[in-house]
């Protein structure tokens, strides 16, 4: 589908009636292969998984057709209702929403402390952030399961929540505080100036500057949160605070014969990240070399 | 005492995330080095106590899994990360291009970034399964790529690129788009053609980018253990176990907290490496 709109503009624009420039037609040959072959190969590589899943969602059991039609939704309901998906869903949700506002939250604060002020111990605190990016959640599975076993949240949502905004803390601070400096602070200062406090200066002139590093750090904190299935599997054990990832491992692991379900749960746990994927993707570039790449 | 107060305000705005980070992240790394001293397993409750070294002596002169899941590790990351740069920059000088649709084709390969590892297997064991997969298409009807010793590990490897490539793409193609257009036009005017503009004005100025995103991502490929779980289990006959897994293994499944500490305390040395690397470079890269 979309190597359609990719292959056309080289045909659909071809030079018919300046005779200037004759090399034009070679040139197009060259960026077909060059640009438009790759890009093509590259997307069946990327999009053929994807089809696949949604083909195994759609279709009956037992038929083996590549292009399912009719199509029904029994493996949803299956899914969704006997598997327990509806409670997984809503455990998500409430996990990767409250992370989302925690990590905001506090990436807000402290992007603003690191972008505003010169403070004695600001490098050591950059320094920090940067280096506990390379801690892996997987290898802090036990130190973090006595702690929340110590505070009584295993077998809690709440133990998702805190794991997982400490770790999507680091990144989302130092991208936040890109997004802020990049607001001049003379702005601010006028507001000052004019009689402000420091925080009505912020509420009122930063904040609404701010928007797309408040859609990307919340975006990225949600994704992550959503997808995160170590801390979950570890210190979540009942069914009905299972998230998504936790449930579809275990669809994995006990329906392997039943595709459908494997499949129709997977689509269940790709749209809530593909609708924010497809709000956030415009700032992936620029959000990501800011915080990852420049530190 | 007003001036106090305003000195106050940036380290009540970081408090608490240092309060957090200081909790649940350089708390439990001190605990694990505790830890990795005692017999701790909690399905043996009755054994726990001070072990001393016994724990580090078992992991390096017993434990073959060990020295097996460092050679993986190892073998993973180098594959993963070679193959992930090549694809990458590829996919970033395409997309860097001015074509109709692009922003389009953009999300399009972008898109597996924001896909979960246990979802990854799930998609790529419907891919894999024979006869069901695509595999048939290809004239392999009938092959258990993810159970079979010799199919296994390139099984594994293209499944992890189809979800890392686009990571790399991004953090390259931001890169890209800080280099700017009159150079170009320079080199060109001076003759230089296609490849000779990439090698003379791309590279050089990609240089800094591609050092931290190899980097960065190595460290994020040693620690990704979502997709490894889940699509073999480290298996088969644990060929695919890198050493986080192996960790990860020893916390979720057998609970055994003072041998998983030991081990967990091999991986810090090394993560340990990487992070000073990091922080050389990333400080080298501010002074330009």
């Amino acid at each position: 589908m979309s190597t359609d709109v990719a292959i056309r503009p080289g045909r659909a624009h071809a030079p018919q009636n300046r005779s200037r420039r004759r090399p034009r037609p070679k040139r197009d040959r060259g960026r077909v292969l060059r640009l438009y072959v790759p890009l093509g190969l590259y997307l069946v590589f990327t999009l053929i998984p994807f089809y696949w899943m949604v083909v195994f969602a759609v279709r009956p059991s037992g038929s083996t057709t590549p292009v399912p039609w009719p199509i029904t939704f029994e493996h949803f309901e299956t899914v969704w209702n006997d598997i327990g998906y509806a409670v997984f869903f809503r455990n998500s949700v409430i996990v990767g929403v409250w992370s989302l506002l925690a990590t905001t939250v506090l990436a807000v604060m402290g992007g603003y402390a690191l972008s505003r002020f010169r403070f004695r111990g600001r490098s050591l605190f950059m320094v920090v952030l940067l280096c506990t990016q390379f801690i892996p959640g997987a290898m802090l599975l036990i130190p973090l399961f006595t702690i929340f076993k110590t505070l009584g949240l295993i077998n809690n949502l709440g133990s998702l929540i805190v794991a997982d905004t400490v770790f999507n803390l680091p990144l989302s601070v130092i991208l936040m505080s890109g997004f802020i400096s990049a607001v001049p602070f003379t702005v601010e200062e006028a507001a000052m100036v004019d009689g402000c406090t420091r925080l009505r200066a912020f509420l009122a002139v930063v904040l609404p500057q701010l928007r797309p590093g408040l859609i990307a750090v919340g975006s990225f904190a949600f994704i992550h949160t959503w997808n995160n299935f170590l801390f979950a599997l570890m210190f979540v054990s009942r069914q009905d605070s299972f998230t998504i990832p936790v449930g579809l491992s275990y669809t994995i692991g006990e329906y392997s014969a039943d595709f459908g379900a494997l499949a129709a749960g997977g689509v269940v746990a790709a749209v809530p990240v593909v609708c924010v994927f497809a709000v956030v993707q415009r700032y992936l570039v620029t959000g990501i070399s800011a915080g990852a790449v420049k530190g | 005492m007003a001036s106090l107060r305003r000195r106050a305000v940036p380290y009540l705005l970081i408090s608490p995330t240092v309060a957090l980070i200081a909790a649940f992240l350089v708390y439990p790394i001190g605990s694990v080095a505790y830890y990795s001293l005692q017999n701790r397993n909690l399905t043996r409750p009755w054994a726990d106590g001070f072990a001393g070294l016994e724990n580090f002596r078992r992991m390096l002169f017993e434990d073959e899994l060990f020295w097996q899941s460092l050679g993986f590790t190892a073998k993973w990351v180098v594959a993963e990360i070679g193959l992930q740069l090549l694809l990458g920059l590829a996919l970033a000088l395409i997309v860097n291009e001015s074509f109709i649709g692009r922003g389009l084709a953009r999300s399009l390969v972008f898109s597996p970034w924001a896909v979960s590892g246990v979802l990854t297997t799930g998609i790529w064991i419907l891919l894999y399964t024979p006869g069901t997969g695509v595999l048939r298409f290809l004239g392999q009807p009938e092959t258990a790529v993810l159970g079979n010793l010799d199919t296994v590990f390139p099984a594994v490897v293209v499944t992890e690129l189809w979800r890392g490539v686009p990571f790399f793409a991004i953090l390259l193609l931001a890169g890209l788009q800080g280099i700017p257009g009159e150079l170009y036009e320079a080199a060109a005017v001076d003759g230089a053609g296609r490849v000779r503009r990439f090698r003379h004005v791309t590279l050089p100025h990609l240089r800094d980018a591609i050092v931290l995103a190899t980097l960065l991502r190595s460290v994020w490929e040693f620690n990704n253990v979502d997709l490894l779980y889940t699509l073999t289990g480290g298996g088969p006959a644990q060929v695919t176990t890198t050493l986080p897994l192996y960790v990860a293994q020893r916390a979720i499944d057998s609970k055994d907290f003072g041998y998983g500490s030991a081990l967990t305390m091999a991986g810090f040395v090394i993560l340990l490496f990487f992070s000073l690397l990091y922080l050389r470079l990333s400080r080298f890269g501010e002074e330009r």
